[in-house]
């Protein structure tokens, strides 16, 4: 009599599989500048130099800088962070040897770096582009390309790297510029404000439903570099747009930094809706190596009747510190937080949202799963603040937790806070377990326990992949089921 | 068929099937009935390889394989299926797509190409009518807000898709009022066939006015006390099992 569950545990095959699940690990071999390691304001005239900024914004990084360096690393999160030496870490690397040299367009990227991307099923190329999709790609710390810009711009859309925006629209960038996440809002912030070399940066104008989806992927190839960029977002009055970001790194054993900035705007009537599929380098499953995911994200509902929807999926990271947040300023704004989070062998999430409901009648959403497996530790974070003028304010938040495994954790950390009497406010929460009795249920229908759990675990997740846009659903199931691989034990 | 030969097995660290024997030809209906505790589930689930029941002795013949050595998924491919009593829900797992993962996981076992979405689609519809079953059963995720009445049907409907060669129906009748029993019954009758043989664990002979079995069996103390026809389920029915003890 086989005693299947023992079995697997020591199955070398789930093993070898697991080991080579990451299939994004590979390095370009890519001739690039990298500035040595190192961090002080020489390094911040350095990069601004680099990419020929104006002086207000160099002004706006070293301000940043000095407030950094007042700062202290925040340790309120459910993580084990071990210390991150910022003197060791490079703060620029472009795969350009010279600025001469940088592409114009398309046709003139090397093809070590289209191959690169189309190695990750995002073709830049003019004959192979995604249907549909608008693709701003960033390779360490700069944007190598920006795809069907002249489309969008015959609708008046921006869609650039922040690089190109700041020469080209600077009077947009000055004004937005750390308007939603200002410079002294957190650790991370400010240490990205300092230092961020790119990133994407988009502007709808008023009315305009942007006619396809924007996305940006972020690929971290160097070694021994952090990721610092920085996304702006602005839908003017009555305008949409859906945005998706997606991100990789080559398997290494040192640890990474990644510090992003995410700052969306909606005026009157504006939808913004945004959604990531997390897939930074986890680490291998003794916890060596992956990518440090110190992510500041929040949007900014300043109009009436306006709306910002965050859907993530978290599969990849060794330690996620993410809260996409939403500031419902404007009366009758909503917020919306979708979030799939799930952690394997040794990797570490505290991710969740904060729903600042400052307006009349303002409405949030929060829905989250989290999804822990070996030993890996999941936590959601979330707060739910209303305040004294916000009449009528409406939050639900739905947060439930799955177990897969013995030696894992699932943590729920719910803060709310009314200033308001007339608030509504509800929270449900639920941790379960994948049951034995699901799981041989699909067994003796003929499903294989790694189907099983896959199945199980879709079901589970149902109500955010149904948020993101078609294609990137199909991306992030077949992504949770790699990371669920080897997860039967 | 199956041939049980003298098996004795745990549930739990309980004794419970101790030196039971069953043989089952092709096309054949069995009925298992006995008191409560007696072994009929853990029958049901030591055939489908439910790691909650643990052979220790004896052995299980199947079309020619040693059952017992199979993992539960491969069993299911081989042919064998339980309608439990007790359907799980899987919250989230559209009904339809479910049947279609384990039927193609049953066909990949067998070396069969998978089916595609539309001829199962197509597939799907013929049998849900046939059965006399509405089709909002697909729609649903599995067994999720189903009434008792609804899991036990979308159990022999699943059965009806992935078409066993061995069909456990276990107390598939319990909770049903007539109409649901007679559609389930029904069900059951239709896929009667030379090759495919039926077990089918009851405590009450209601069921067995609709499905008529070859043998019944009545299973006391983790073994076979008594096999007979038909008729053997009628005089149970009148005289209860109070006799065994004596």
């Amino acid at each position: 009599m086989k005693q299947k569950l023992e079995i697997k545990e020591d199955n070398a095959v789930v093993k070898a599989r697991a080991k080579q699940k990451y299939k994004e690990g590979f390095v370009t071999d890519i001739e690039s500048f990298t500035i040595p390691p190192g961090l002080d304001e020489n390094t911040i005239r350095l990069i601004s130099e680099k990419k020929d900024e104006p002086q207000w914004l160099l002004d706006y990084r070293l301000d940043a800088f000095a407030k950094w360096q007042k700062m202290t690393q925040p340790d309120w999160a459910k993580l084990n962070i071990p210390e991150i030496d910022f003197q060791a870490i490079s703060y620029y690397s472009s795969p350009n040897a010279n600025k001469e040299n940088a592409p114009k367009s398309l046709d003139e990227v090397d093809p070590k770096l289209l191959e690169t991307y189309d190695k990750l099923g995002v073709p830049l190329h003019e004959r192979e582009r995604l249907a549909g999709v608008a693709v701003d790609a960033v390779f360490d710390s700069v944007s190598v390309g920006t795809t069907f810009k002249a489309e969008l711009e015959k609708a008046g859309v921006i869609f650039s790297s922040f690089s190109e925006a700041v020469h080209d629209h600077p009077e947009l960038v000055k004004k937005y510029l750390g308007s939603v996440v200002p410079s002294s809002d957190n650790y991370f912030a400010a240490l990205n404000a300092a230092v961020f070399s790119d990133g994407s940066f988009v502007y709808i104008p008023e009315g305009v439903r942007c006619p396809m989806e924007l996305s940006t992927y972020f690929r971290i190839n160097a070694i021994n570099t952090g990721q610092f960029e920085r996304t702006l977002i602005v839908a003017e009055a009555g305008s949409y747009v859906s945005y998706l970001e997606g991100c990789t790194a080559p398997m290494r054993d040192e640890n990474q930094l990644h510090a992003a900035v995410v700052e969306l705007v909606a005026m009157d009537d504006a939808k913004i809706k945004y959604s990531t599929v997390q897939n930074w380098y986890p680490g291998d499953e003794d916890g060596k190596g992956g990518i440090y995911n110190f992510v500041t994200k929040r949007g900014n509902c300043l109009g009436k009747n306006s709306k910002i929807s965050w859907t993530q999926v978290e599969t990849g990271s060794a330690i996620t510190w993410k809260y996409p947040s939403c500031v419902l300023r404007g009366d009758h704004s909503s917020g919306e937080f979708y979030s799939v989070a799930l952690t394997n062998n040794h990797q570490q999430a505290d991710t969740g949202t904060k729903m600042i409901h400052l307006g009349k009648n303002t409405k949030s959403t929060v829905i989250s799963k989290g999804i822990s497996v070996g030993k890996s530790q999941n936590a959601y974070r979330g707060m739910v603040r209303v305040a004294k003028k916000a009449d009528h304010a409406r939050n639900f938040t739905q947060c439930d937790s799955l177990l897969i495994g013995k030696s894992c954790g699932a943590h729920t950390f719910p803060y709310t806070e009314s200033a308001n009497m007339t608030a509504k406010l509800e929270h449900e929460a639920t941790t379960s377990k994948i049951s034995e009795d699901q799981l041989n249920y699909c067994l003796q229908r003929g499903i294989t326990e790694e189907d099983a759990i896959s199945l199980i675990v879709d079901g589970f997740c149902k109500e955010v992949f149904k948020e993101l846009p078609m294609e990137f659903a199909v991306e992030a199931k077949a992504l949770l089921d790699i990371s669920l691989e080897g997860a039967i034990g | 068929m199956l041939t049980i030969k003298d098996i004795y097995a745990k549930a739990g660290d309980k004794d419970i099937l101790k030196g039971l024997n069953l043989e089952v030809k092709p096309g054949e209906v069995h009925a298992i009935m006995g008191p409560n505790g007696a072994g009929k589930s853990t029958l049901g689930n030591l055939l489908a390889g439910m790691p909650y029941v643990e052979p220790q002795s004896g052995s299980v013949e199947f079309l020619g394989k040693d059952l017992l050595a199979l993992d539960p998924e491969e069993r299911a491919a081989e042919g064998v299926f339980l309608a439990f009593q007790y359907p799980v829900e899987i919250p989230g797992v559209n009904n339809m797509y479910f049947l279609r993962t384990a039927l193609n996981a049953q066909r990949k076992y067998r070396g069969e190409e998978p089916v595609d979405s539309a001829q199962f689609l197509r597939m799907v519809k013929q049998k849900i009518k046939a059965m006399n079953m509405r089709d909002d059963l697909l729609k649903r995720p599995v067994n999720v807000g189903f009434s008792g009445g609804e899991k036990k049907r979308n159990e022999v409907f699943q059965m009806g898709v992935l078409e066993p060669r061995l069909a456990i129906l276990d107390e598939t009748d319990s909770g049903l009022d007539i109409d649901a029993l007679k559609i389930v019954a029904d069900g059951v009758n239709q896929l009667r066939s030379a090759d495919r043989s039926f077990i089918i664990i009851t405590h009450y002979q209601r069921l067995l006015d609709y499905i008529e079995p070859d043998f019944v069996h009545v299973l006391a103390d983790g073994k076979i006390v008594k096999s007979g026809s038909k008729k053997l389920a009628l005089e149970l029915e009148e005289q209860g099992y109070g006799w065994l003890n004596q």
